[in-house]
């Protein structure tokens, strides 16, 4: 491939990396919408209600006003999907961090991203191994990106649990909804990964967040319904609704082992994929 | 708990003895002058003093993201790490306290007979902009996150979270959920 053709791709990439960001902090994807509103109309606690009317009166100011809908426009988790006429080099990913430098410049976002040893800001949202990138093979060339705030994602637990455990990953979803109480910003998406690895587990926790959410399988409702016996409700404040949602994804696993992985996702499950024009 | 779906209550800084009245419960709405404080500024100002008249006064728990003097998003902040940070400032007169998840017993304790803990939706930034002026910053030096903002709010939607009798809706959310995940762990 000619180097102009080279540079036109990197100036697309940042431009989609760009728009999808800026989107992804503005405006919910539609089944997120949809889960929130239906759990809104059957919440039956009074606090509750005022909770869930403040959050959709927010998503419909966000839009309006085109700015961020919560202050912590997060970090960066990118998606990248490369077909097979585009060269997966280096400069692919210098033009992911330009787009997240000119979305924090220009959104604008909060600088949110540090040194984890001396804590010292990088004031555009990039460092070392962030923005965190994640690729693979597919037939259109699009960008995802998926913000993660930090009260959700401090929440998030792994277990490696026993092989005779199977019946226990509930339990376990559970415990993890439990010890986060009010902190993450209920009511909650759960991404649950099982199976794979330890990082494994993790990865596939946190993609599980960006399948729809308006279809779940009865596995997964019924980890719902055993978190929402808890009780804990919209911020904590008691109600239906401690989460809105469960989503698993499963890899092989080693026949020793059972990795599980629990992402705790806020109400503002916030992702936006942009397809870069070739 | 309380559960009413009155009109909200209006209230409008400096608060004053209008606070003893409130319940846990309650829908209220919020004008007037607060100040933003994360740890780093409650840390400064038990060191240097507080840089504003704490009486009446209202803490605001927020990090907001703000652009050319405009609040651009501006929800809460977990107020539970302020927990050990915030006696000082309602002994001086501070009136309310402003975040989301709720605060200790102890900070319940240290608000008896004199305030209110008010909770604001996790994540509101836009509403919260919306309702917001900028007025003036005290610790700029700290960051944009840390810095004590001043922003005049307009009617403000929150929930009186702990009220000044003792009343906590997040203490007793959190013992139900406690009894609930004890019987769970036992099926």
């Amino acid at each position: 491939m000619k180097s102009t053709d080279q540079t036109r791709i990197q100036k697309a990439l940042a431009e989609a990396t760009f728009e999808a960001y800026k989107s992804a902090v503005i405006r919910l994807p539609p089944d997120v919408l949809r889960v929130i509103e239906q759990a809104a109309a059957t919440e039956t606690s009074p606090v509750a209600r005022g909770e869930f009317a403040n959050i959709l009166q927010n998503i419909a100011m966000a839009e309006k006003l085109g700015v961020p809908m919560c202050q912590d426009t997060s970090v960066p988790v990118i998606y990248l999907t490369i077909p097979p006429d585009v060269p997966l080099t280096q400069e692919l990913y210098a033009a992911v961090t330009e787009g997240v430098r000119k979305a924090t410049k220009e959104v604008p976002l909060r600088p949110n991203v540090v040194d984890p040893l001396t804590r010292h800001n990088t004031s555009d949202n990039t460092g070392h191994g962030m923005p965190t990138i994640h690729v693979k093979p597919g037939e259109m060339f699009t960008v995802t990106v998926f913000p993660k705030g930090a009260g959700a994602e401090n929440m998030s637990r792994i277990g490696m649990l026993l092989p005779s455990q199977v019946g226990q990953i509930e339990k376990f979803v559970v415990e993890t909804v439990y010890l986060a109480g009010s902190r993450p910003c209920p009511p909650i998406v759960i991404g649950v990964g099982i199976g794979g690895t330890f990082d494994g587990a993790a990865a596939m926790a946190k993609e599980a967040l960006l399948q729809p959410l308006d279809c779940m399988t009865e596995y997964e409702r019924g980890i719902l319904a055993a978190v929402n016996r808890l009780g804990i409700g919209p911020m904590g404040l008691g109600g239906d609704f401690t989460a809105l949602a469960v989503k698993v994804k499963t890899a092989g696993c080693h026949t020793a082992s059972l990795p599980v992985a629990v992402n705790i996702q806020c109400w503002a499950n916030r992702h936006a994929t942009v397809e870069v024009p070739l | 708990m309380s559960a009413k779906t009155a009109k909200p209550v209006q209230l409008r800084t400096p608060l004053g003895e209008e606070v003893l009245a409130l319940h846990a419960g309650d829908h209220v709405e919020l004008s007037g002058l607060v100040y933003t404080a994360r740890d780093e500024a409650h840390l400064r100002m038990q060191k240097e003093g507080i840089p504003f008249d704490p009486k009446g006064a209202v803490i605001y728990h927020c990090g907001p993201v703000i652009q050319d003097k405009r609040v651009v998003a501006a929800g809460p902040t977990t107020s539970a790490r302020m927990n050990e940070l915030s006696g000082f400032l309602i002994e001086k007169g501070v009136r309310a306290l402003i975040g989301k998840g709720g605060m200790g017993t102890r900070v319940r304790d240290q608000l008896k007979g004199k305030g209110v803990y008010l909770a604001f939706t996790g994540g509101c930034a836009a509403l919260a902009a919306d309702r917001m002026t900028l007025k003036g910053v005290f610790f700029e030096d700290l960051g944009m996150a840390e810095a004590v903002w001043v922003i005049e709010l307009d009617r403000l939607p929150l929930v009186v979270g702990i009220d000044a009798h003792g009343n906590d809706i997040f203490g007793d959310v959190s013992s139900h959920a406690e009894a609930e995940y004890a019987r769970y762990r036992q099926s």
